[in-house]
Order: structure tokens, then C-alpha cells, then sequence
């Protein structure tokens, strides 16, 4: 076991990613800009992603990694799309600002 | 051939009936009538055919149609079977029937319903005869509950009069009842020997060894119970003199000679099975008893004409049980036949004195009708005199028999039955003098109009007299002359008593009996001829006629017992069962009304809100897992 593992120990490695994403959730809770809040559902998803490489390294295993760029392509796809959703209801509203997205209702 | 005959007494009727049901409106009066008329003619005719051949042969007729019904190991044919009962049964059936629709075609001529008069009368003849040629009890049942409806659709013909329609509706549910029982019997009998045919079931109840005899006991209650309800006997005999309510020529058919004898003959069917259940044979024989002595009393000082021959009627179907409950079968048929010579023909004669009268029914406005209607006089009185048990004519001869049955069975009720017919005897001849003799009573305007009733009507009357006069000798006291023992013998599985010729307790019983004839007979003419009693008016009768007057105030009882309960426990329901379960049911409704009125105020499209509960949701899963890890 003679890799990076044993200079700085996985459970470092969990409580990043768990900082990252509770910084993402409380991104998403409190702003209100929706462009913050699409950067913070990133963060949220890089820190899942984090440890996935983190846990594939421990465990030897290369499928996590594998699955890390699977799920970085699928972000980036989602993210073109998220952007394009965002520039068009700038066009329309004025503003990105969530609260007044209420159109969305039923 | 026999088969095609055997439709055409079945079918013809029932042609008879679409014909005047769909087109009876435009074909006009006389041609419904006589279309009627004819096709119960072509039943008896084809009646008479099997009468003689059976009478030949001696051998039944089995006549299956086709398979009706079958369910795991119990089959049902639908088939006739004609053997010598049915056909003696489908005689005066179809006889008396012919007879009635005749005197209806003038009797009902100024009814603008006649036809569907004629169609109802039809269909009841159908059923009728269905019930009677049913080669097994669930083809009997058919027929039971038609002759039942076709009894309501007529009682409840003149539908204007609400009090008729009352009537109608008491005939019908009483009638219900007593089919509740025929029914569980019928599923009794199908339970315990896997077939409802008569001939199956007499081969299965004769040949077997150990029979079940507490559950035919019961299955033959039951059966009995069915009878009392159509044959009007206590307790369920109340709808019968409410079901005066219809025209007269349906009470003289269906409620005196036909449909009310329905229950004899099945309890005569099924001998077989009554005679392994000799504790209901007893139940039968009181109940027969004690409902003759009841109607009679209650016939005594009934006003309406009709209502006296109603009463009377129950109390003869009482002697009839009376005799079947003693296992004289062939006695019981006797008295069905002559007392449907006779009733048939008092009533037709009551229904002639109405038609006369334009209407009226109440004998004390009546009297002194001999001069104007000498033949309705004439018949009445010959069928007055049979009824009474007056030597040679023919209800002398079967009443004669039930009370010589129930001479050797019990004194009791010998005494009873006697007593019975005095009565008879005595409210016969009241009606009699209160009707025929001395002055007119009613208004100058009705004696202006008193005259005889045309001969259509007249016709059937003599016919029925003379019937009533001659028709003891089918069955006379002596057993080298008694046709009609011989002719039923095969029925029974009972070798029938020892034919005994006639000792001196016989005709000292007999002489007895037409002493109390007689005794009644001569209180009547005292009473209502010398004296010219007129009963009183409602209002002023009083003490136990009083109480016989209201017919023992039974049914005020059974309104206060049944009917009152039955609508007590509907208003419960009503009120406090259906009340608190739609209260239920709306609570449902107004608690997810109130859920989404409040629950909708969080869809309000806050996507801050949104993300807020989403992250909750997510927490409160992670952190259920992670416990339910633990």
C-alpha cells in the first residue's frame, strides 16, 4: 500500500467532503442568486465526487474513478443545459435572483 | 304426441295472456274475452284427453322438456309430470277457470281494462297449471310465484282505490313469508336427497333405510309454513278476506277454488315426505283445526257478502288441513274439488248480487233479492245447502269424511271441526236470509234497477250448482262406490286404512253432523228470517261480537307486533345508523378537504422553500438509515 494514502489518511479525505458539501447545501439554502446556487450544487457534486476517488485509491479499485468521470460528464452536460435555462429566464425576468421564480407554480 | 298435448294445456294460456297484453287494447272487449275464454277451453279440453287416458291406463305421464338447471351433484329437469293428481287438479283448474272467464267476459264488461283483466287471468291460469303439472318442486316454485303475482296484479286491478292496492300489498308480502319457508324446505329436501323430482324423491324416501328424519321434520315444517301462507291459515291467513278487494270472479278463482288450494296439493304431493314426520302431521291437523273454528267464528257477524264467504273459505281450507294433518290425503283432495264446486259458486252468485246492485257489497243493505234474481236465489242456495253439509249434496259427503277422519283420530278435534261447521252452517244461511229474503233495503233507486244478471253470467252459476249438487258421488261413503279413493290410491304410500264399511258410530256421527247443520241452519231462519234481525250498524256493535266484528283485532295485533317494529327499526336506521355512517363518510371528506386547503399553501412556488424541505428530507433519510444501521 505504498501510495498517497499513507501520507495523509482517507478519513481526511471524508471530512473534506463532508465540509464541501455541507458548504454546498447551505449555498443552496441561503443564497438567493441562482448562479451561486448552481455553483454550490457543483460543489456538492465534486465532493460526492471526491470520495469516490478517495475510496476507489483505498480500496484499490478502479471503477470508482471510472464512475467519477462518468458523473463529471454528465455535470458538465447538466451544466450547459442549467446556464442556457438561466440565461433565457434572465432575457425574460430581468434578474436570476430565485424568489422570483414563482411562476413555477401550479 | 302426448308431449305436444301436454304443451298445448300448458301454452295455451299463457298464448292467451301475450296475445291480450300486447294487443288486447285494439282488438276490443269481446274479441280479448273470448280469446281469453277460449284458450282456458283448449287447456281443459286437453285436460280432459290425459283425464281419460290416465283413468285408463292407470300409468303416469313423465314429460321432460329439458335440463334446467344443474349444480355439482343435484340436477333439475324442467318436465310435467301428469299422473292422477295433477290431472284431477288440472280438471277443475281449467274447468272452473273456463267457467269464470266466461262469466268475467259480462261481468267485466264495463271495465275499460278488460282485457288486461282477461290477460292477468291468463297468466295466473298459466301458472296455475304450471304449478300443478311440475314434474319437481323448483318447477312448482315457478308456478307458486306466479299464481302469487298474478293474485297481487288482480286483487289490485281497480289500482285507483289505494285501499285495494293495500290489500294487494298485504297479499303479496304475507304470501312472501310463507315462500320463505317453501323455499328453505325445497333446499332442505335438495340437500338431503340430491333431487327435487317427485318420482325420484318417493323412490329415494321409500327404498332408503335410515333416513334423516329430524331434518325431514323440519324440511316438512318448512314446507308447511309455505302452505299456510298460500292457503291462508293462521297465523298468515289475514290477506286472504283483504283480497275481497278484487273483482269478484278473482276472488271466486284464484281465492276460493284455485290458488288458495295450492298449498293442499303440494302437502298432498309430498305425502311421502309428511308421513315420516308425524309431530308436523299434528302441528298441521291443530293448525287446520283451529284456524276453521277462528274464521268461522269470525265469518258469524261479518256485514260485507264477500268477506262472509272469505272467512268462510279459510275455515273450510282449515277442515281440508285438518284432514291432511291426519294423513287422509284423498279426503282433503275431495273436499278441495267439492269446495271449489261450491265456493266458486257462491261467489260468482255474490258477484251476481254486486253486479245487481251496482256495487254494493254490505248484506245489510240487501234483502228480499229472491223475486228479482230467482237463478242467483236458486244456485246460491243449492251451493248454501252443500256447504252446510245437507244430505245429497256433495259438501255433505266430503265434509262428512274430514269429520269421520277426525272422529277416529281425536275427539278434540272432532269437536272443534264440528263445531266449525255448524257455524258454517249458521253464517251460510244468515247470508242467505239477510240477502234473498224479506223487504229490499237498499235505495228506490237500486230496487228500480234489481234484475237478473244476463246469462253469461247465470250460465256459469247453474253449471257450478248442478256441480255442487252431484259432485259428492266421485267419493261416496261406501267403498265399492268410492271412485275417487280408488283413482288417487297409487299416490300414497300409505296402504289407505282398511276400507271399513259403514258402522253405527258412522252414521251416528253422520246423523249428528246434519242435525248441527240443520240446528245452524234453523238459528239463521229464526234470527234473520222470522225475526228479520238486520245486524247493527258499525258503531252500535258491541261486547264480543264487537271483537269478532274486527276479527279478533288480529290485525291490529300483527300491525302493532310486526308492522310497527319493522317501521320502528327502519326509523332507527333512518335516524341514527345512516345519520352517523354519511357522518362517517363526509368526515373523510371534509378532513382531506381541510388537509388540502392548508397543505396547498405550501405548493406557493418559494423554490427556496423547495430546496429547504428537499434538504430535510434528505437529511431525515440519511439520518434514518444511519440509525436503523445501528
Amino acid at each position: 500500500m505504498n501510495n498517497i494514502l499513507n501520507q495523509i489518511g482517507i478519513e481526511n479525505y471524508i471530512f473534506l467532503s463532508v465540509i464541501l458539501f455541507c458548504i454546498g447545501v447551505f449555498g443552496v439554502l441561503y443564497r438567493r442568486n441562482a448562479i451561486i446556487v448552481f455553483m454550490s450544487i457543483e460543489i456538492m457534486l465534486n465532493a460526492v465526487n471526491l470520495l469516490f476517488v478517495a475510496f476507489s485509491t483505498y480500496h484499490q479499485d478502479a471503477q470508482g474513478q471510472v464512475f467519477v468521470f462518468f458523473s463529471m460528464a454528465v455535470a458538465a452536460a447538466e451544466v450547459a443545459v442549467g446556464l442556457a435555462i438561466l440565461v433565457s429566464i434572465f432575457r425574460n425576468l430581468g434578474s436570476i435572483t430565485i424568489d422570483n421564480l414563482k411562476n413555477l407554480k401550479g | 304426441m302426448n308431449t305436444n298435448i301436454a304443451l298445448v294445456l300448458v301454452l295455451a294460456p299463457f298464448l292467451g295472456f301475450l296475445i291480450n297484453v300486447f294487443f288486447g287494447k285494439s282488438l276490443g272487449k269481446s274479441v280479448s274475452g273470448m280469446i281469453g275464454t277460449v284458450s282456458v277451453v283448449v287447456s281443459f279440453v286437453a285436460t280432459l284427453y290425459f283425464f281419460m287416458q290416465i283413468n285408463n291406463t292407470k300409468q303416469p305421464l313423465s314429460i321432460a322438456l329439458f335440463d334446467w338447471i344443474q349444480i355439482s351433484n343435484i340436477k333439475v329437469n324442467f318436465g310435467f309430470l301428469l299422473d292422477q293428481l295433477s290431472v284431477l287438479w288440472l280438471l277443475f283448474v281449467t274447468g272452473i277457470g273456463a267457467l269464470i272467464h266466461l262469466y268475467s267476459f259480462s261481468y267485466m264488461h264495463d271495465d275499460e281494462k278488460m282485457h288486461s283483466f282477461f290477460a292477468y287471468l291468463n297468466l295466473f291460469i298459466f301458472f296455475m297449471i304450471l304449478l300443478v303439472v311440475g314434474s319437481n318442486l323448483l318447477v312448482l316454485f315457478i308456478g307458486w310465484e306466479g299464481v302469487g303475482l298474478c293474485s297481487y296484479l288482480l286483487i289490485g286491478f281497480w289500482y285507483k282505490n289505494q285501499h285495494f292496492n293495500d290489500a294487494a300489498k298485504k297479499a303479496f308480502i304475507m304470501n312472501r313469508i310463507g315462500d320463505l319457508g317453501l323455499l328453505v324446505g325445497i333446499f332442505i329436501i335438495g340437500n338431503l336427497f340430491s333431487t327435487l323430482d317427485y318420482v325420484s324423491l318417493k323412490t329415494a324416501i321409500t327404498g332408503a333405510t335410515n333416513l334423516n328424519t329430524y331434518w325431514i321434520s323440519i324440511a316438512a315444517f318448512c314446507l308447511f309454513i309455505g302452505a299456510c301462507g298460500k292457503s291462508a291459515q293462521i297465523p298468515l291467513y289475514t290477506w286472504l278476506p283483504d283480497a275481497m278487494a278484487g273483482p269478484t270472479p278473482v276472488s271466486a278463482l284464484i281465492h276460493a277454488a284455485t290458488m288458495v288450494t295450492a298449498g293442499i296439493f303440494m302437502i298432498t304431493r309430498l305425502n311421502f315426505v309428511f308421513d315420516l314426520a308425524p309431530q308436523v302431521q299434528t302441528i298441521i291437523a291443530i293448525i287446520g283445526a283451529i284456524t276453521a273454528l277462528v274464521a268461522a267464528t269470525i265469518g258469524l257477524v261479518q256485514n260485507d257478502i264477500k268477506k262472509v264467504l272469505a272467512y268462510s273459505t279459510v275455515s273450510q281450507l282449515g277442515l281440508m288441513f285438518l284432514a291432511l294433518g291426519l294423513g287422509a290425503y284423498e279426503v282433503a283432495v275431495f273436499h278441495v274439488i267439492t269446495h271449489a264446486f261450491f265456493k266458486a259458486c257462491l261467489f260468482l252468485g255474490s258477484g251476481s248480487v254486486i253486479h245487481g246492485l251496482h256495487g254494493e257489497q254490505d248484506m245489510r243493505k240487501m234483502g228480499g233479492l229472491k223475486k228479482a234474481m230467482p237463478i242467483t236465489y236458486i244456485t246460491m242456495l243449492i251451493a248454501s245447502l252443500a256447504i252446510s253439509g245437507i244430505p245429497l249434496f256433495s259438501g255433505f259427503f266430503s265434509k262428512d269424511e274430514i269429520l269421520l277422519v277426525a272422529f277416529e283420530h281425536s275427539i278434540p278435534l272432532w269437536v272443534v271441526a264440528s263445531i266449525a261447521s255448524i257455524m258454517t252452517a249458521f253464517y251460510m244461511f244468515r247470508l242467505m236470509y239477510l240477502t234473498f229474503f224479506n223487504e229490499f233495503r237498499g235505495t228506490a233507486e237500486q230496487k228500480h234497477h234489481l234484475h237478473e244478471s244476463p246469462a253469461l253470467i247465470t250460465f256459469p252459476l247453474i253449471v257450478l250448482a248442478v256441480l255442487a249438487t252431484i259432485g259428492g258421488i266421485i267419493s261416496l261413503p261406501f267403498p265399492e262406490y268410492n271412485w275417487l279413493n280408488g283413482y288417487l290410491a297409487p299416490l300414497f304410500t300409505k296402504v289407505a286404512t282398511e276400507e271399513h264399511g259403514l258402522g253405527s258410530t258412522e252414521y251416528l256421527l253422520m246423523t249428528l253432523a246434519v242435525i248441527g247443520g240443520v240446528v245452524g241452519i234453523a238459528i239463521a231462519y229464526i234470527k234473520y228470517n222470522k225475526q228479520n234481525t238486520v245486524p247493527a250498524e258499525d258503531a252500535a256493535i258491541t261486547g264480543f261480537s264487537k271483537v269478532l266484528y274486527n276479527k279478533y283485532y288480529v290485525d291490529e295485533i300483527y300491525n302493532f307486533v310486526f308492522v310497527k317494529t319493522i317501521n320502528e327499526l327502519s326509523r332507527f336506521f333512518r335516524d341514527i345508523v345512516e345519520t352517523s355512517l354519511s357522518a362517517l363518510v363526509f368526515g373523510f371528506g371534509k378532513v382531506t378537504n381541510e388537509i388540502g386547503f392548508y397543505g396547498k399553501k405550501v405548493q406557493n412556488g418559494s423554490i427556496g422553500l423547495y430546496l429547504f424541505a428537499f434538504v430535510l428530507g434528505l437529511c431525515a433519510i440519511v439520518s434514518y438509515l444511519f440509525l436503523a444501521q445501528q
